[in-house]
């Protein structure tokens, strides 16, 4: 609706990109088009979203990890949701998980993430001057930030912010009198998803638009960087499966607010029966669930996509099967749409269709096989260079592996009942789509912090972070797949009150000590991040000397990247290593001509096509 | 001179399209997907049984005929502006936009049809859903007429001619996507009553 405006509107503008902005405060970092800066946009209100959501679960883990503590001290800040007697008010907890659930999955690891390196890198890497459209760019951003405003506020409300679990199941969310989350706070939460799917789908567009259209000369789809790859199928993957939340999410809000029956049938609250009939709750989870799988590969493959640049670069070594990865990556895109309903198999789902979803699932196994086997061997004798960055993608390659195993498992319809909402599960996504996720980012924010603020992070503090986050998350997450497999249901208040669960009271404890040492542990992060802002030691023009074109940029690139012609490609990019080279990497802007002592037999054969065409270039260019 | 090697190998520009042409391609996936999605809804809602049956309003289908008439319309607009017809383009654009009005009253028509009918919006998902597809289709009808309001100015500023099609073909495009959307919904609700 608003697109077919917006790109008109930016008719207007396009024609200004080439010469520089020099605009006011303003201009220049609020409502600004330049997708580096909307991006730092993105990054750092991502952060802020993370704080909250992980202190959210800090204060969850306390209540579930010492049942009989006082938590008296923190009523300053939750005020009445501290009851008289120094407990976590039962539905303030929900709410807790709740917004942990959200804020996690849609505000950090989709905008937080998808929303800086997809609008960071893909201008830079495929050597563009910037996003197809800046003003939908930056459109994309200001909804985010309204769906952040009211999501932030909806954690205001007497009633508290919504508290049926991030999936919004009704009819517990349907109807405001089933709980007090289910009131106003539902509602924000709505309008909130509704602003926020408008914000992926500008973005969206905008990724793919600049990806196929805006890539420089040379650079083909064989030599386009993994990470671009990544946020290509991402981008995808968003713009398909994201209109079908919002669908979801409207026959939600006419059953909230004008009566209609599409989730609701046969309810009794308080003893009398509510006047809805002919609804379907399960209609719900299949509309969301549509969404919510494909939304496990949008928060996970752009992790993927820089896991690959950064483990390529610091092993010194090429990415092990490029086509592979890029197959496997569509693979799993492809599948990501068909495999919805293992989130539904105690639903009362027909047991052949389960069977038939467990299978779909369990292939999932092979593309993400695949790349772990990639990464693996492209780590296989590599000159291994242990930046930050570099453990945080091996930390990644290993949750995909740990947390993906259990995948195993819970995508099996048998096993399933058993484990269906347990402990085991959120230990499952939490290690294979949380923290490789999240590990992602981070290890993104530590490899490219030398291009997005021309300084670099302080590696010590750095080793710190990852270390103790890596044994921390292992230390959360492995106690909990006991747990889950002993029986205990997710989003239960108290162990104490059920016999059988007392004996992992201890368990409990330790992995909320954990996740304190853990949450603590982002606070270096955050101190090694702004310190390094202003004070960081200053970056070379190529600190990691990779190959991409991000590199060929200036220190701190202005509005349009490239001072002069944007650089022509004549490679792909993983040219690390390379037999007889000078270096031991060999930039995408380097032409075969110039390194004879390297090429490759067919490379030679091209060499003589860039030196006895260049006058058919300059013909074509003319043509342009 | 040329093989065909050097044609893929020569550090040319890659494959592109139009970045906004593409962009709205795009959107359009994206409006598919949302009326996919509510299409099935309503296909795994009906097999649940507990379905009211009523009949379509009969305006349905002059409206159908009215939308058909309009990417005639519109289609004719944009033969007009590559032979550099401007008025003609104005005069096709504002019927297009006219006939597009004449659709979205025909539907609000249409669902007072369906009230006298004891069809509400509240009540059974089978009336339900037809007036939240027939609603959210007139909702990005409405945004395609704003569309055509702005393609009309820009042809009254001179800035759509034969080498200036970019805006016309946008609209063009999202127009018979809206139309084609239209007879989609209608055929899929008379075979799924």
């Amino acid at each position: 609706m608003a697109t077919a405006t917006d790109i008109q509107a930016h008719d207007v503008q396009h024609d200004e990109h080439e010469h520089e902005h020099h605009g006011n405060f303003w201009t220049n970092y609020i409502f600004c088009q330049d997708h580096k800066i909307i991006a730092k946009q993105f990054l750092i209100t991502g952060m802020f979203w993370a704080l909250i959501g992980g202190l959210m679960s800090v204060v969850f883990r306390l209540q579930l990890g010492f049942p009989e503590a006082s938590l008296e001290w923190l009523r300053p800040i939750l005020h009445g949701w501290i009851t008289p007697e120094g407990k976590i008010d039962t539905e303030f907890y929900l709410a807790l998980v709740t917004m942990h659930g959200t804020i996690m999955v849609f505000f950090v690891l989709t905008a937080g993430l998808s929303g800086t390196f997809s609008n960071f890198l893909i201008p830079l890497q495929v050597g563009a001057r910037d996003m197809a459209s800046g003003f939908m760019n930056m459109l994309s951003y200001w909804f985010f930030f309204l769906s952040s405003v009211v999501m932030f506020s909806s954690l205001f409300l007497s009633m508290g912010p919504a508290s049926g679990g991030w999936t919004i199941y009704p009819p517990l969310s349907a109807l405001p009198q089933a709980m007090e989350g289910s009131g106003m706070g539902m509602t924000l939460w709505l309008v909130a998803m509704a602003l926020f799917i408008v914000s992926t789908l500008l973005g969206g567009i905008n990724y793919v638009t600049t990806i196929i259209n805006m890539r420089t000369k040379g650079m083909s789809f064989s030599r386009l960087p993994l990470t671009i790859w990544a946020f290509f199928f991402t981008a995808i993957i968003g713009i398909l499966s994201f209109p079908v939340l919002f669908g979801a999410a409207l026959l939600l809000i006419f059953d909230r607010s004008f009566g209609t029956s599409f989730y609701l049938s046969d309810i009794f609250i308080g003893g009398e029966a509510l006047p809805n009939q002919g609804g379907s709750p399960i209609l719900f989870q299949h509309l969301f669930w549509f969404l919510g799988h494909p939304e496990v590969y949008i928060v996970l493959l752009p992790a993927l996509g820089i896991t690959s640049e950064i483990i390529a670069t610091n092993s010194r070594k090429p990415i092990f099967g490029y086509k592979a990865m890029v197959g496997s990556m569509l693979f799993i895109a492809i599948l990501s749409f068909v495999v919805w309903a293992h989130h539904m198999f105690v639903t009362g789902m027909n047991p052949f269709l389960g069977s038939i979803f467990t299978l779909l699932t369990l292939i999932i196994a092979v593309p993400s096989a695949v790349k772990i086997f990639n990464y693996v061997t492209t780590l296989y004798r590599g000159n291994i260079l242990f930046t930050p960055a570099m453990l945080f993608s091996i930390g990644l390659v290993s949750f995909f592996l740990t947390g993906g195993i259990t995948g195993l498992f819970l995508g099996n319809s048998a096993v399933d009942i058993q484990l269906h909402d347990t402990y085991f599960v959120v230990a499952h996504f939490h290690l294979v789509m949380g923290s490789a996720s999240f590990f992602g980012m981070i290890a993104g924010v530590y490899h490219w912090f030398p291009k997005m603020f021309g300084r670099m992070m302080d590696d010590r503090l750095g080793y710190i972070h990852f270390w103790v986050t890596f044994v921390g998350v292992y230390m959360v997450f492995f106690p909990l797949h006991y747990i889950g497999i002993a029986g205990f249901p997710r989003r239960y208040y108290t162990w104490t009150s059920f016999e059988t669960f007392n004996s992992f009271a201890d368990l409990n404890m330790l992995v909320s000590v954990a996740a304190m040492l853990t949450m603590s542990a982002q606070f270096v992060f955050l101190f090694n991040f702004i310190y390094s802002i202003f004070r960081g030691k200053k970056a070379p023009a190529n600190p990691w000397n990779a190959t991409t074109l991000e590199w060929t940029t200036p220190r701190n690139p202005k509005h349009g990247n490239w001072p002069g012609e944007i650089p022509t490609v004549y490679r792909w990019p993983y040219d690390y290593s390379k037999p007889g080279a000078k270096e031991d990497f060999i930039p995408q802007t380097v032409p075969y001509s110039e390194t004879p002592e390297s090429n490759l037999p067919q490379e030679n054969e091209l060499i003589k096509l860039e030196v006895g065409d260049s006058d058919s270039i300059v013909v074509g260019d003319k043509q342009h | 001179m040329t093989t065909e090697i050097k044609i893929v190998e020569e550090p040319k520009k890659p494959l592109a399209m139009h970045p906004r042409k593409f962009g709205m391609w795009l959107f359009l996936a994206s409006v598919a997907m949302l009326f996919a999605s509510l299409t099935s809804a309503y296909i795994v809602r009906r097999a649940e049984g507990n379905w009211l049956y009523f009949e379509l309003p009969d305006l349905f289908y002059t409206t159908s005929l009215v939308i058909v008439l309009s990417s005639i319309t519109l289609q004719w607009a944009y033969w007009a502006a590559k032979n550099d017809n401007l008025e003609r383009v104005r005069l096709l654009v504002s019927i297009t936009a006219v006939l597009g009005l004449a659709f979205l009253i025909g539907q609000f028509m249409a669902w007072s049809d369906l009230v006298n009918q004891q069809v509400y919006f509240v009540g059974n998902p089978s009336g339900s859903f037809i007036y939240v597809l027939t609603g959210l289709h007139g909702i990005h009808l409405v945004s395609a007429v704003v569309f055509l309001l702005i393609v009309l100015r820009s042809a009254y500023k001179f800035k759509i001619h034969s080498r200036r099609l970019a805006q016309l073909e946008m609209c063009l495009t999202y127009w018979h996507f809206l139309g084609g959307l239209w007879l989609y919904l209608f055929v899929f609700l008379i075979l799924n009553r």
